[in-house]
């Protein structure tokens, strides 16, 4: 079963606690956007086999968002860490390049 | 090719079976193919055979990187139907459940189609509502569905409880001519009838990229070496998104496990297929006996083929109160397959950003049942460039906004 630590309250919460909400870091574009830049945002997504970055829900918990580094490929969990940030944090970064040298995702690598 | 006949088992049976020849014959890859397929599970098999019975091209190489039929063509629950509530769904899933009623006859090989019936229950006033419209909508297409009361639904299929107190049956939407197919033979069948008309099935060969002159695409590395073609199918359902990337192009799919687990094997106890998509579980027989089980998919993406242990739960917590006999049954096996869901839960067939690049995916929970159908249009497709049943389904509809929407009336179970 699938366990992550909510940076939020700090439970290490079982999957049945959480829900998966899609993928992280989306860039939203509104009414004044392109078609493209609108179609993108909305219905084109990330979907690697390998290093993924997730939204989660910690739904029967504390009911907060956050963000989760994980590989598709394995179910490994590089770590989590908090919703409100643009991109993940260097110490996330550091640990997936310790374990997946060379990686990249959308724009970050 | 010798042809498979009661005559041929007599014949075999007096010289202790060494007459047999292989089903289809093992190759190493050419240095070019009019059109390569990638993916040699039902769908891909399915395009190749209709390619060259429809329109006489048979330099067709369908290349594999696992076996045969090993991806998700041998994970499903085998269920066949065409009950959708959309036009645009409802022609390529009856085209497709049509061409298994002679799928048999068609491939000289037995895939055993047994058109048993098939109930989606109504558990809630909302489900009555919407099977009733989904039957009207069904007449108006022609494809043959009924709605049928609670004691009909107990009349078809004795073992349920239709009274349970959390998930009364109300009723269903019945299909009498859906049911299931032995799933192997349908994919081992169109391999060996696209081998008797010269194609090469090349398995154990990974596609590591996509060779482009400019938008074009003239040819794909593999772990065999590379491969010259004029025109491309990707047909690869899970992994749809990764091979889309190495043609350098992006699609709106994710990737996520579904599961589905039978029990050890019992007497005959219901011949028809019942999908509850209220609790996310549906129901068969096979005809091992082994009471056949599938559920949902997984909420993340996820490419192990395998799936979260309390979706079985759910899944069996649910089935429980609607079949009291499940309660008993000790269960065997479980697996995982990775489907390819798209925002509308429809499939994408559709030309690509790259040019002679056609794209077969997006198939979701529900692909088996459209195998014959995707790839007669699909081939139909990539023959003409264009098919009266892939035009809904190009994958430049959501920026349109002309989403075929079975999200709703389908349910997530297929």
């Amino acid at each position: 079963m699938l366990t992550l630590h909510c940076p939020n309250c700090g439970v290490h919460a079982d999957e049945t606690d959480l829900h998966a909400e899609g993928e992280a870091h989306l860039k939203r574009f509104g009414p004044d956007s392109s078609d493209d830049d609108f179609h993108d945002y909305m219905f084109q997504r990330q979907n690697p086999k390998g290093v993924h970055f997730e939204r989660w829900k910690h739904v029967y918990g504390c009911g907060k968002y956050f963000l989760a580094a994980r590989c598709t490929a394995t179910l490994e969990v590089f770590g989590t860490y908090s919703a409100q940030t643009h991109e993940p944090p260097q110490a996330i970064k550091d640990a997936i390049s310790a374990k997946r040298p060379g990686w990249s995702w959308g724009d970050f690598s | 090719m010798k042809r498979y006949s009661a005559f041929a088992i007599a014949r075999e049976a007096f010289r202790q079976h060494s007459g047999w020849d292989r089903a289809w014959a093992k190759r190493e890859p050419k240095k070019k193919y009019d059109v390569i397929i990638v993916g040699a599970g039902g769908h891909g098999l399915a395009t190749a055979y209709y390619l060259g019975k429809n329109f006489g091209i048979t330099n067709v190489a369908v290349i594999e990187k696992g076996w045969l039929g090993g991806g998700n063509t041998g994970r499903n629950t085998t269920i066949i139907r065409s009950n959708y509530l959309q036009d645009p769904s409802a022609a390529i899933y009856e085209k497709s459940r049509s061409l298994y009623e002679t799928m048999s006859q068609d491939l000289n090989y037995n895939v055993m189609f047994s058109p048993r019936g098939l109930i989606m229950l109504a558990q809630t006033q909302h489900e009555i509502r919407g099977y009733q419209r989904t039957a009207h909508a069904n007449a108006l297409q022609g494809v043959s569905t009924e709605w049928i009361s609670a004691a009909r639904v107990k009349e078809l299929c004795p073992i349920m409880n239709i009274d349970g107190p959390r998930y009364p049956v109300l009723g269903g939407l019945y299909q009498a001519r859906g049911g299931t197919a032995r799933h192997d033979a349908v994919a081992w069948g169109y391999a060996r009838a696209c081998s008797d008309m010269g194609m090469d099935i090349i398995q154990q060969c990974e596609v590591t990229g996509v060779r482009k002159n400019g938008d074009k695409v003239v040819g794909v590395d593999t772990t065999k070496g590379p491969i010259d073609c004029d025109k491309l199918g990707m047909v690869v359902a899970g992994h749809a998104s990764v091979l889309a990337q190495k043609a350098g192009f992006r699609l709106p799919i994710e990737s996520v496990a579904l599961q589905a687990l039978v029990s050890e094997p019992i007497k005959p106890c219901m011949d028809v297929v019942v999908m509850a998509n209220t609790v996310h579980g549906y129901l068969s027989q096979s005809d091992k006996g082994e009471m056949v089980i599938g559920g949902g998919t997984d909420g993340y993406n996820n490419y192990t083929q395998r799936g979260s242990f309390h979706h079985v739960e759910e899944t069996v917590r649910a089935l429980v109160e609607t079949f009291p006999m499940l309660g008993r049954l000790k269960m065997l096996r479980q697996w995982g397959g990775i489907v390819d869901v798209t925002g509308d839960r429809s499939p994408i067939l559709s030309k690509t950003p790259v040019e002679g690049v056609f794209v077969n995916c997006g198939w979701g929970t529900g692909g088996f049942k459209a195998i014959p159908g995707s790839g007669w249009a699909m081939a139909e497709l990539m023959a003409k460039g264009h098919s009266p049943l892939t035009e809904e389904f190009n994958m430049f509809r959501f920026r349109e906004g002309k989403f075929i929407d079975e999200s709703v009336a389908a349910g997530v179970a297929h």
